[in-house]
C-alpha cells in the first residue's frame, strides 16, 4: 500500500505524506430499518480478514461473540424494545445494530495515541491501525468515544475495523457491503451516502417513524460510518453515545498539557542552568578548619580548645567577622 | 563538580549509611528510566526515549514493573527519611528568606536541621506523587489490570498520572540541580560522609545535634533576625 494519502499521523509533530490525497471522502451507511440480523457482515469481515474468534457461551442473547474483539471487528447488537413510533408503535420491536468502528473525523484513538504511525487517517476518511507500530499501550481504547478499539491478549496489539482499506484503495466496497442480502449497509462517497440517507428517512417518516434520522455526530467531526436509525433522537437505546465527542480529559492530556509540561521541563532545566551561572554554587568557606590540615582540630585539640573558650570571653558578643567561630 | 569529600586531618560525619545511598540510587536509576520512558509516552519528542528500555514495546512492557521496583525502593528510603522530614520551628522563617538562600546569602539563614524546609516540601511532594503514580499506574496498565477499570476511569487516572509524572520530574530537576548547586551534596550521597564544615555551614542544626554541641556554637556567629526588621 502506498501510504502517500495519510492526513492524520498518530504522535507525528510533521506533516505526514499527503502527496495523493485528493481522494473523496468515503462512508459506509448502515440503515438499521432494513437489518434482518443475518449476521452476513460479521461472517463476511471474518472471511475477508482471516480472523477467528473463539466460540463464546450462550447467555441468552443473540449477540454472539457479545463484544467487540481484537479478532471480531464487528459485532450485531440486538436490542429487544417497545416500538414509541412506526407501524410496530406499542409493539415488540427488533433493532439490530451492526457495532464496529465509526471512523470519526477527529479520531480519538489517534489523538491518544503515543506511537508514531500506529495510526492513521487517510485522505478518504478511513482510520487505519498500523500494527508494526502499534505498542500495545491501549490508549487508543482510552480516546475512542465509542469504546470500539480492543487488545489482543496474544500479541497485545490494538485492533478494529479497518473499513477494509486494502478493498477501498483497489476499489472495492468493504466485505460486509459486499455481502449484505438487503442493502441495509451501503458504501460510496460521504455525500452521496448522506443524500441516500436523507431520501430514506424521509421514507421512514411517512411510514411513521418521526423521529428517523441520520447519526453522524458532529463532535467528533462527523463519522465515514453512519447510521440511519429509526429513532434518531434516542441512540442512547441502542447503545449509540448521544453527542460522542473526544473525552475532554483526553483532549487535557494530549492537548494543551502536551506542549506546556514539555516547555515547563525545559524551562525548569534551563533556569537551574542559569542560576548556576548567575549565582554560583554554595559553597562551604573554603577558609574553614577543615581545609588547612595546619590548624589544629578545634574540637579535639586542648589548646584549640583554650584559645577559642578565651577568644570568645574576650570578644564578648561582638563578633564582627562573618568568619567561622573557632 | 569534585565528588570527592575534601581531605581533612579528621574522619567527615555520616549523613548516609551504606543501606541509604544503595536505597536512594535504586530509587534514582529507576525514576530515570521511569521518566525518560514516561515522557515517551507523553509527548512524541520524547518518543525515542523509548530505546533506553528496549524499544517501543519493551517500554511499554517494563515501564510499569520498573515503577513497581521505584515505589517499594522509595517506600523504604521514605519510612527511613521520614523523621528526618518533620517540619521544625526554624523552617517557616527558613521559608520566608527563601531569596536569600537562592542568592547564596547563607550566612542569614537561620540554623536548620539534616535537611532544609526545601528538602522536605521535596520529599512531601516525591511522597504524594509517588503515591498517586502507584495507583493511577494500576488503572492504566492495560496488560494486567486493563479489563478491571471501565475507559472513563482511565482516563482520569492517565490524566492524573501524566501531571503527577510531570510534577515528580520538575521536582526531581530540582533536587538534581540542587545537588549540583550545593557542593559536597553528591560526595556525600556517594561516599556517605561530609566534612565537619560542610555540616556545619550548611545544616548547623544537624551538625550540633551530631557533635553534641549548642546550635550557637556551630554557628559562631550571629544570625540575623529578619523578622525584627
Amino acid at each position: 500500500m502506498s501510504d502517500q494519502n495519510i492526513v492524520m499521523r498518530s504522535a507525528t509533530t510533521t506533516p505526514p505524506p499527503h502527496a495523493r490525497s485528493h481522494d473523496i471522502p468515503v462512508a459506509k451507511l448502515i440503515d438499521v430499518s432494513k437489518c434482518i440480523g443475518c449476521k452476513a457482515c460479521q461472517t463476511a469481515c471474518s472471511e475477508w480478514n482471516n480472523l477467528e474468534y473463539t466460540v463464546g457461551t450462550n447467555t441468552g442473547v443473540y449477540d454472539n461473540p457479545h463484544d467487540l474483539e481484537a479478532n471480531a471487528w464487528t459485532v450485531m447488537r440486538y436490542f429487544e424494545t417497545e416500538a414509541e413510533t412506526g407501524p410496530l408503535k406499542g409493539n415488540l420491536d427488533w433493532t439490530i445494530r451492526k457495532d464496529g468502528c465509526m471512523h470519526c473525523a477527529e479520531p480519538g484513538c489517534l489523538k491518544a495515541c503515543p506511537s508514531p504511525g500506529a495510526i492513521v487517517k487517510y485522505a478518504n476518511g478511513i482510520v487505519d491501525f498500523n500494527s508494526d507500530n502499534c505498542i500495545g499501550c491501549g490508549y487508543c481504547v482510552t480516546g475512542c468515544p465509542f469504546n470500539v478499539p480492543r487488545l489482543s491478549e496474544s500479541d497485545h496489539k490494538a485492533y478494529k475495523c479497518t473499513l477494509c482499506s486494502d478493498r477501498v484503495n483497489v476499489g472495492l466496497e468493504p466485505a460486509c457491503v459486499k455481502t449484505c442480502p438487503t442493502g441495509a449497509i451501503m458504501f460510496g462517497s460521504k455525500v452521496d451516502m448522506q443524500e441516500q440517507a436523507y431520501e430514506r428517512i424521509v421514507d421512514l417518516n411517512e411510514r411513521g417513524y418521526v423521529n428517523a434520522g441520520l447519526y453522524d455526530p458532529a463532535g467528533v467531526g462527523g463519522t465515514h460510518v453512519m447510521y440511519v436509525l429509526k429513532d434518531a433522537k434516542n441512540p442512547q437505546n441502542v447503545h449509540l453515545p448521544v453527542d460522542p465527542s473526544i473525552s475532554p480529559m483526553v483532549s487535557l492530556w494530549k492537548g494543551l498539557t502536551k506542549p506546556l509540561a514539555t516547555f515547563a521541563l525545559g524551562a525548569v532545566a534551563l533556569g537551574g542552568f542559569l542560576h548556576y551561572v548567575m549565582v554560583g554554587p554554595k559553597d562551604e568557606p573554603v577558609d574553614d578548619d577543615d581545609m588547612d590540615p595546619r590548624v589544629p582540630d578545634p574540637e579535639t585539640d586542648p589548646d584549640a580548645i583554650r584559645e577559642a573558650r578565651r577568644e570568645k570571653h574576650e570578644s564578648g558578643r561582638a563578633h564582627d567577622t562573618p568568619g567561622r567561630g573557632a | 563538580m569534585n565528588l570527592h569529600p575534601p581531605r581533612t586531618t579528621r574522619p567527615g560525619i555520616v549523613r548516609y549509611t551504606w543501606g541509604q545511598r544503595v536505597n536512594h540510587w535504586l530509587t534514582a536509576i529507576s525514576f530515570v528510566l521511569l521518566a525518560l520512558s514516561g515522557l515517551a509516552f507523553f509527548h512524541p519528542s520524547f518518543f525515542f526515549f523509548t530505546h533506553v528500555l528496549g524499544g517501543p514495546q519493551w517500554s511499554r512492557i517494563l515501564h510499569p514493573w520498573v515503577g513497581v521496583f521505584m515505589f517499594v525502593c522509595f517506600l523504604i528510603l521514605a519510612i527511613r527519611m521520614w523523621s528526618a522530614n518533620r517540619w521544625e520551628a526554624n523552617d517557616t522563617q527558613w521559608m520566608k528568606q527563601l531569596d536569600d538562600e537562592v542568592m547564596n546569602r547563607d550566612e542569614l539563614m537561620p540554623p536548620i536541621g539534616k535537611y532544609n524546609p526545601g528538602q522536605k516540601l521535596l520529599f512531601y511532594v516525591m511522597v504524594a506523587s509517588l503515591v498517586l503514580l502507584l495507583l493511577t499506574g494500576i488503572v492504566i496498565w492495560r496488560s494486567i489490570f486493563g479489563v478491571y477499570f471501565p475507559v472513563p476511569v482511565h482516563r482520569v487516572a492517565v490524566l492524573i498520572h501524566s501531571v503527577t509524572a510531570f510534577v515528580l520530574i520538575a521536582g526531581i530537576i530540582v533536587h538534581i540541580y540542587a545537588a549540583i548547586w550545593v557542593k559536597g551534596s553528591i560526595a556525600a550521597m556517594l561516599r556517605g560522609s561530609v566534612s565537619h564544615a560542610w555540616a556545619r555551614h550548611h545544616h548547623p542544626g544537624w551538625y550540633a545535634q551530631m557533635t553534641g554541641r549548642r546550635i550557637e556554637d556551630v554557628r559562631g556567629e550571629p544570625i540575623v533576625d529578619r523578622t525584627r526588621g
